[in-house]
Order: C-alpha cells, then sequence, then structure tokens
C-alpha cells in the first residue's frame, strides 16, 4: 500500500518556549481516505496540519506528501506541492480587501494559465457547489460565519486539490450549520475524489466524515481507530472526551 | 527568513527591553535584506504598486496640503518680526523657501507620512497576519512577502517625493499668503526673492532623501505587520510601535544624510 500513501509522517517533533506539542508521532493516510485528528485544545493538532503543508517547521522527524519529503525541499518545489493542497483555515482566512469573486480567483490567477472564460466557469461551478451563487460580489464583512467558511471552502477546492486539509471546519457554528459544512465536505471530497486530514473537536462533524481517527494526548498519537472503535472505547479519557458531544447529539 | 520573536507583557525587565532593542534591530536588517534579495525578482506586480501608490500616496494629499499651507503661513508670520528687527525683511522669502525646500517640507512630510501610511501598513499587515490571511496566501503557493511587502514598500519609496515637492510648492503659497498679509509684497518681487535665493542644489539633496524616508515607512510599517503576535492587541502594538520607530529613523536617518550631503558638497 506504500505507493498509495499520500501523507506519511513519520517521528514528528513540534515544541514551543521547551514544551513539546509533539513528540515523536507517526501516521500515514493513503488516497482517497479521510482522517480525523481529535484532541483536546493545545495538543498540537492545527500545529500538525501546519507542519505538513509547511507553515511550521518541525524540530525532527519527516513528513512526505505525494512521496517527497516537504522538509527537505527548496521553497519553490514546495509551492509545486501546496498547488495540490487545499487548506480550510479554522477562521475561513478570506481575504478582507477583495470580493467573494476575487478571493476565488486570486489562486488561480497566480498560479495558473486559465483563460478568463474558464476563471469565470470555475467560480461559479465551486460557488454552486458549496450553495452561495448568489454572494460573488460580496465583500468577506458581509458574510456570516457559515457563509465565510463555506467561502473558505470554495477557494480551498478551486483548483481541485488531490489533499485537503481542514483546521476545525465546523467551530463556532451552530449545530444545523455544522451538520451543513461536514456534509457539504463529505459530498465535495466523493465528486472532487480528495484525500483529507481534519482536526476538529466535533463527533458529529467527525462521524459524517471520517474513514479513520487518531486522538493526539499528551504530544503522542494515544488512540487510533475508527469512529465507532473510539466512542465505543471503555478508556476513561475517552469516554469523558465524547460524553459531551453525546450528550449534545441524544 | 527567520525573524526573531519579541518578549511581550506589562512588566518587561530591562535586559528584556535590551533584549527586544536588539532583536528589532536586527528583525529590520533581516527584512530589509529580504525585500533586497525579493524586489528584483518576478513578477514585479506593477498593478499592485500602483494601486498601493494610489491608496498610500493621493489619499494622503488633503493632510498633506493643510501642513505645507500651515508651514509656509506660520513660519513666515513667526520669522517676520526677527527679520525686520534686523532689518532684513527683504530676505524672508528666501529664508523661508531654504527652509522649506532642504528641511523642512521633506521632513514634516516624512512624519506626516509616517503618521499615516506606516501604522496603516502596520494594521493591516498585522490583521491579515493574525487572522492568517498571510498564511492562506503561503499555502496557495503565493508568495505573501512580494505581493504585500515588497509592493507596498516600493509605492511608499516612490510616491513621498512626489508629496514632498508639492508640500514645498503649497508651503511657499502659504509663505506668500502670510507676506500679503504682513506686508502686502508684490508677487513678482516675491518670486524674484524666491527664486534668487534657491538653488537647483537645494532641491536635489532635499527631494533625494525623501526617497529613503518614503523607504523606512514602507519597510517599518511592513515590518511590524508581519511579524504581528498576539491577536488584536498585537496588532494595535504593531500599528503603534511603527508610527514610533519609523519617526525615530526618519529622523536618525535626516542627521546621517545632512552631514553626508554637507561632506559631498561643502559649499551647498
Amino acid at each position: 500500500m506504500a505507493d498509495h500513501l499520500i501523507v506519511k509522517v513519520e517521528n514528528l517533533s513540534k515544541g514551543f518556549n521547551g514544551t513539546p506539542v509533539l513528540d515523536k508521532i507517526s501516521l500515514n493516510v493513503n488516497e482517497g481516505e479521510n482522517l480525523v485528528v481529535f484532541g483536546r485544545s493545545g495538543t498540537g493538532k492545527s500545529v500538525l496540519l501546519k507542519c505538513i503543508i509547511g507553515l511550521m517547521i518541525p524540530e525532527g522527524g519527516s513528513i512526505s506528501v505525494f512521496g517527497v519529503d516537504v522538509l527537505k525541499i527548496p521553497l519553490k518545489k514546495l509551492n509545486v506541492i501546496r498547488k495540490n493542497i487545499g487548506f480550510l483555515f479554522q477562521g475561513a482566512a478570506l481575504y478582507d480587501s477583495m470580493t467573494v469573486r476575487q478571493n476565488l480567483e486570486f489562486p488561480l490567477r497566480r498560479n495558473f494559465h486559465f483563460k478568463p472564460e474558464e476563471i469565470e466557469f470555475k467560480i461559479q461551478r465551486t460557488l454552486e457547489l458549496v450553495s452561495l451563487s448568489d454572494a460573488i460580489d460580496k465583500m468577506p464583512s458581509e458574510l456570516s460565519g457559515g457563509m465565510k467558511k463555506r467561502i473558505g471552502l470554495a477557494r480551498a477546492i478551486i483548483t481541485e486539490p488531490k489533499l485537503m486539509l481542514y483546521d476545525e471546519p465546523t467551530t463556532g457554528l451552530d449545530p444545523i450549520t455544522s451538520k451543513e459544512i461536514s456534509e457539504l465536505i463529505i459530498n465535495l471530497q466523493k465528486h472532487l475524489k480528495m484525500t483529507s486530514i481534519a482536526v476538529t473537536h466535533d463527533l458529529t462533524c467527525a462521524k459524517i466524515i471520517a474513514d479513520r481517527a487518531i486522538f493526539l494526548k499528551d504530544a503522542k498519537v494515544a488512540y487510533e481507530g475508527s469512529i465507532e472503535e473510539l466512542t465505543s472505547s471503555k478508556d476513561k479519557f475517552l469516554i469523558n472526551f465524547f460524553s459531551y458531544d453525546l450528550i449534545k447529539e441524544s | 527568513m527567520h525573524i526573531p520573536s519579541l518578549k511581550y507583557g506589562n512588566k518587561l525587565t530591562s535586559s528584556e527591553k535590551i533584549y527586544n532593542f536588539f532583536t528589532t534591530i536586527s528583525g529590520l536588517s533581516i527584512f530589509t535584506a529580504e525585500f533586497f534579495k525579493q524586489v528584483f525578482k518576478p513578477p514585479f506586480e506593477i498593478a499592485e504598486i500602483k494601486k498601493h501608490m494610489n491608496e498610500l500616496g493621493v489619499k494622503t494629499f488633503p493632510i498633506v496640503s493643510i501642513t505645507g499651507l500651515i508651514i509656509g503661513l506660520v513660519l513666515t508670520m513667526q520669522s517676520q518680526p526677527i527679520m525686520q528687527k534686523f532689518g532684513a525683511a527683504d530676505f524672508l522669502p528666501g529664508m523661508v523657501s531654504v527652509s522649506v525646500v532642504r528641511e523642512l517640507g521633506p521632513v514634516i512630510t516624512a512624519l506626516i507620512f509616517a503618521g499615516r501610511v506606516s501604522s496603516g501598513i502596520g494594521a493591516e499587515l498585522g490583521s491579515m497576519r493574525v487572522t492568517e490571511q498571510i498564511d492562506a496566501m503561503e499555502v496557495s503557493a503565493i508568495n505573501p512577502f512580494k505581493y504585500l511587502v515588497v509592493t507596498r514598500v516600493i509605492a511608499t519609496t516612490l510616491i513621498l517625493p512626489l508629496l514632498t515637492i508639492y508640500v514645498i510648492i503649497i508651503a511657499i503659497c502659504g509663505s506668500y499668503a502670510a507676506v500679503i498679509i504682513i506686508e502686502n509684497m508684490n508677487f513678482e518681487y516675491y518670486r524674484a526673492s524666491v527664486v534668487g535665493a534657491l538653488e537647483f542644489g537645494d532641491l536635489i539633496p532635499g527631494v533625494a532623501k525623501t526617497f529613503v524616508f518614503g523607504f523606512i515607512v514602507g519597510i517599518v510599517g511592513a515590518y511590524k505587520g508581519y511579524t504581528t503576535e498576539g491577536g488584536t492587541e498585537g496588532v494595535g502594538r504593531a500599528s503603534t510601535t511603527s508610527v514610533v520607530l519609523a519617526s525615530l529613523l526618519i529622523l536618525i536617518f535626516d542627521t546621517i544624510l545632512v552631514k553626508i550631503t554637507l561632506w559631498l558638497w561643502p559649499t551647498i
């Protein structure tokens, strides 16, 4: 299966001010797989994603994306890899000074050589996928939290990446919008045949999108398995962690 | 590019303040070196530079117009009694124009520009940093330093000399207005007095140094904004410290550049 690995992390270590956040963690993500990363706040989930995409430099270990060790290549080659990765930020990170249209066309104009009509077609089609065609000329400040997440998602997938990284895709949203975003994510993944890693606290979201999950605790991968395996575990810590979400769901 | 982080807190010790001072100098130096590394590499982002020249420069015209007018008026009104006392009232237009062209015009325009633009760049880039917009550019394989920093610094470097020339003209007009109020001086006499006092050599060093001031305003604002840490509080800090550091560096570099000018052209 090694040739189908999209992401391979080995012995990754990263700390801040002497405190280890990730301590020699290893994980693999296969082609087409949706991996969910659980963990309490501050356990290094977002740091893991940022190391994978090269926004943070780890202190040790190796990260291979599409078979290339991203820690050993120059920025120019890393950018070639990045063009095949989509990243949904926790706060959507839409460019404040640009309209929705400009946000979406920005990566297309800068990194690819599409004709103007092709760009327009891609923008319209992607906005239809996230059900926000009407928002095309709005500024980010005119959008609600859920709409921002959808546009952030649209911007991330408009280049049709092979790998998607989601940083807390449903944080700060009401349960109904959370569920809608989660369903949108899984539909888009099926439609675009992407591999993904999603960092979340939200069990409802994880249940919808995950093929497999890992749980980070004390800077290590403490648990690994399917969502059903983790939620039905007899481990006291996992029971405590998931009980809040289970009560919410019931 | 790795830029060292500053230490923050309500009660910093003396050693931490000294650490922050040297860290700022080294950070700004690394940032400036990165600018020169990237400025000659394509893409040159001409459209972005034009956009920033419009936003950062053209919108500064109202405030610098008022400033220029007041410099000319006040300087003339303040100097007139003293000049008259020494029987040198006829030299008033020449004295004011030389002061404005050589020193007051460039430095005051640069300080006003720093107050408006450096803080604006610091706040804008700082806000983009804390809301992960800069990270979003980076993960989209777009060079945020080139797109956000280089374009703004080029824009400020190019627009400040133009603003300075404009302020000098407005200040001389303000001075003429004051002369009319005080002495009812004939325009031809005023013009002849100004032209007689000024030499082309006065304008060159005065305007040339504003390229350096414009660069300082852009690079300091961009450095403070681009390296913002600590959420919205950090954005406020970036905005404030940009103005303080840019103003300080403008005054320090003004002293150095005046000294260099006098050393190179002692007759000026």
